[in-house]
């Protein structure tokens, strides 16, 4: 995969390297840098944002009784929690990734379509102002948890529920035009030579996810859009008394939801087969392997769904179908992971912070999985439900998998995008303060949950009062181990730090370190020759 | 991949995939009457039908078995009665007849519109759950203070499988006087 760029394109960059200055810039851009940092931008404001909601949420779990906050409003937190971090951090973080590293990778000079790449980030902060605001009026905001299961959003829901599906519909509508975007981009910009098992596996995932959230969204939009005629029109989709039917709320919901909980781990996946062979110097053990291992993950996504439903009464056939078909995953999974570790079996590693986040997500990931595979046992998952054991599977896979993937990926190509090496002593502080204090913070979780005690309660009973002053001990050590990352990315941002050279990892490959550290403004204008 | 004429290239792509999402928001709606059908054949969500069931000629009853049928019954939030079966629990043969009351006291002092609806558990042997009466099949207009007694009279297929010995029929009363008064109906479509 190596290039030949030639260098008077590079002059030829600079030549025309002015840009808009000001607010302007960044309101009407169409660069995929810019985008692309405007997104990143984005999802750490919500990512903070989120997290504050959470810490509210711990704040009040400090003890038993009610302590701080009253229940409806603890209600708004875990709702506006679980929202703001899938739809608003994490989901932006990878767009955001794609924007800026896609078409450096596959050599395009820009995404496909920049006018709708532009709307496709401005509609977002919009759609997230409608869903605070949300907050502010009378009666609350959406206090149904993030997967507004009916009746919970229809029948028993404050009026501000019309304010949260046009949120949704927004941001669902901001999803499937990068996913649009993403497409169109890795079909039609290839640089010459850049075949499809050529392409770095972020940019392999990244084209998987976009035709998961293609197919997935829509249906999202729908199913918000019953919510809406449910409560405000009279229709009966999921009110018993008309004729409808409240698990079918749940059958349509999560077959949006379990692909969707794969669009916010594949992009990971890619992000940690760029960065774990840079720093174990091998190039990625299975390349191909793991492009199949991603397709048979989103096949498979679309015939797991209803094992988030085991408890709602379904036949034995068909508890047993979805169980054997969720097991099914851990195959291809295992595989990705076996191959990680295969990259890094006799390699001259070495433990820059990108690296040591990428070992984290594996191990931690690979936790997170395990417990997946508990939860997927139907007799036991009666047991599981619902409990501390559920929220502390999903915050492995998705804090110590997702966001640590986001925060490896970050610092991985800091230099690219800033052009200063960030501080490395700062990161590795935040680095082993992130790693101790998300297991203090979730892996005891694990025990509440299989003692017994119940998601999504502001109040528990006296015997889980340790565990859970632990769990909120964590979760404030996590949240303010974040404002670290904050300095150092405000430090790049500042440009303070070494300048970085083009390649600043010795083992990294791929078509974006072929290019000035920072990035030009325009980059491949005439593209590159990949051999 | 060539670069020749990106714009028309781009175009059928962004066709291909805007006509992709139009059809998969078609499709989730698609899965509403999808989701009903597939419960009516194999009895998914424990609906019974919702049309009297004729009286088989020559039915055979299964003097072999014993079958325990339970009974719940609730009214809905909000809903100005109490509803309760007349007895919690009939042992039946599969095939043989069997009629239960159940009784509702309109607590209110109006004239109230209920409609009954049925939930079978487990759910597959809502398939085997015949009624050949119901007071779920209609409206039930209940006046001010009324007491009703409304008979259910219903038999199970000798078809029942072997390993369902024990099953539970489960009724939730509505109040759906503001919907009667505008027109819709309150119960399940076809």
């Amino acid at each position: 995969m190596s290039t030949v760029v030639a260098d008077a394109h590079d002059a030829h960059d600079e030549h025309h390297d002015h840009k808009p200055t000001g607010i302007k810039r960044w309101i009407f851009t169409t660069n995929h840098k810019d985008i692309g940092t405007l997104y990143l931008w984005f999802s750490f404001i919500m990512f903070l944002l989120g997290g504050s909601f959470a810490l509210m949420i711990r704040m009040e779990l400090f003890q038993p009784g009610m302590q701080v906050i009253d229940p409806h409003f603890f209600n708004q937190m875990t709702t506006m929690h679980g929202v703001i971090m899938v739809f608003g951090a994490v989901m932006p973080a990878f767009t955001g990734l794609a924007n800026w590293m896609v078409p450096l990778m596959i050599g395009a000079p820009d995404m496909a379509l920049p006018r709708m790449n532009n709307w496709s980030f401005w509609i977002l902060p919009v759609a997230f102002l409608i869903m605070l605001s949300s907050m502010f009026v009378p009666g609350g905001g959406p206090a149904f948890g993030w997967t507004f299961y009916a009746p919970l959003s229809t029948t028993y829901s404050a009026d501000s529920t019309a304010l949260f599906v046009f949120a949704m519909h927004i941001m669902g509508m901001s999803s499937i035009m990068g996913a649009i975007n993403v497409i169109v981009t890795i079909m039609n910009m290839r640089a010459p030579g850049m075949t499809y098992m050529k392409m770095p596996l972020f940019v392999w995932t990244w084209f998987i996810t976009a035709f998961l959230l293609i197919a997935v969204m829509p249906v999202l939009a729908g199913v918000v859009t019953m919510v809406l005629t449910d409560k405000f029109f009279g229709t009966s989709f999921f009110a018993a008394a008309g004729g409808g039917d409240p698990v079918l709320f749940q059958h349509l919901f999560w077959f949006f939801g379990h692909p969707e909980v794969y669009i916010m781990i594949l992009p990971s996946f890619g992000i940690v087969s760029a960065i774990i062979p840079a720093f174990a110097r091998k190039p990625l053990f299975g390349y191909a392997s793991m492009v199949y291992a991603t397709a048979s993950i989103a096949g498979l996504s679309f015939l797991v769904w209803a094992h988030h439903m085991f408890t709602t009464g379904m036949p034995t056939v068909a508890s047993l179908m979805f169980m054997y078909m969720t097991m099914l995953i851990a195959v291809p999974t295992g595989v990705k992971v076996f191959n990680w570790v295969s990259t890094m079996w006799r390699g001259a590693m070495t433990f820059e912070t990108p690296m040591l986040f990428a070992i984290a997500f594996v191990i931690l990931f690979t936790i997170g999985g395990l417990s997946g595979i508990m939860l997927a046992i139907t007799p036991v998952d009666y047991q599981y439900h619902d409990t501390y054991f559920v929220v502390a599977h999903f915050h492995y896979v998705l804090v110590s998998g997702a966001v640590f993937s986001i925060m490896a990926a970050a610092y991985y190509w800091l230099p690219k995008w800033s052009g200063v090496m960030y501080d490395e002593g700062l990161a590795k502080l935040h680095f082993w303060c992130s790693l101790i204090s998300v297991n203090i913070l979730f892996f005891p979780m694990h025990f509440v949950g299989l003692a017994g005690m119940p998601r999504r309660y502001p109040d528990y009973a006296l015997q889980f009062a340790d565990i859970n002053a632990i769990v909120s001990v964590g979760g404030f050590l996590f949240g303010f181990s974040q404002l670290i990352f904050l300095a150092v990315v405000l430090k790049c941002a500042m440009k303070k730090g070494e300048k970085a050279p083009a390649k600043p990892w010795e083992g990294a490959e791929g078509l974006e370190w072929t290019v000035p550290s920072p990035a030009p403004y325009h980059t491949f204008d005439t593209p590159p020759e990949v051999k | 991949m060539s670069q020749q004429n990106p714009n028309s290239e781009n175009s059928s792509i962004i066709t291909k995939l805007l006509a992709s999402v139009v059809i998969m928001f078609a499709f989730g709606f698609a899965l509403v009457p999808l989701y009903e059908k597939f419960c009516d054949l194999t009895g998914f969500n424990g609906t019974t039908k919702n049309t009297a069931a004729a009286e088989r000629e020559g039915m055979q009853v299964d003097e072999s078995r014993w079958v325990t049928v339970e009974f719940t019954t609730r009214a809905d939030r909000g809903a100005p009665w109490s509803f309760r079966p007349e007895v919690r629990s009939v042992r039946m043969h599969p095939g043989e007849i069997k009629v239960v009351n159940f009784i509702v006291d309109n607590h209110s002092s109006t004239n109230r519109v209920a409609q009954a609806l049925p939930s079978v558990s487990p759910g597959e042997a809502s398939l085997y759950l015949n009624k050949t009466e119901c007071f779920c099949f209609e409206q039930q207009p209940l006046t001010a203070g009324e007491t009703a007694v409304m008979p259910m009279r219903f038999f199970l297929d000798p078809d029942l499988p072997q390993e369902i010995q024990r099953l539970t029929l489960s009724y939730v009363m509505y109040d759906i006087t503001d919907q009667a008064q505008s027109g819709q109906t309150a119960s399940r479509s076809e």
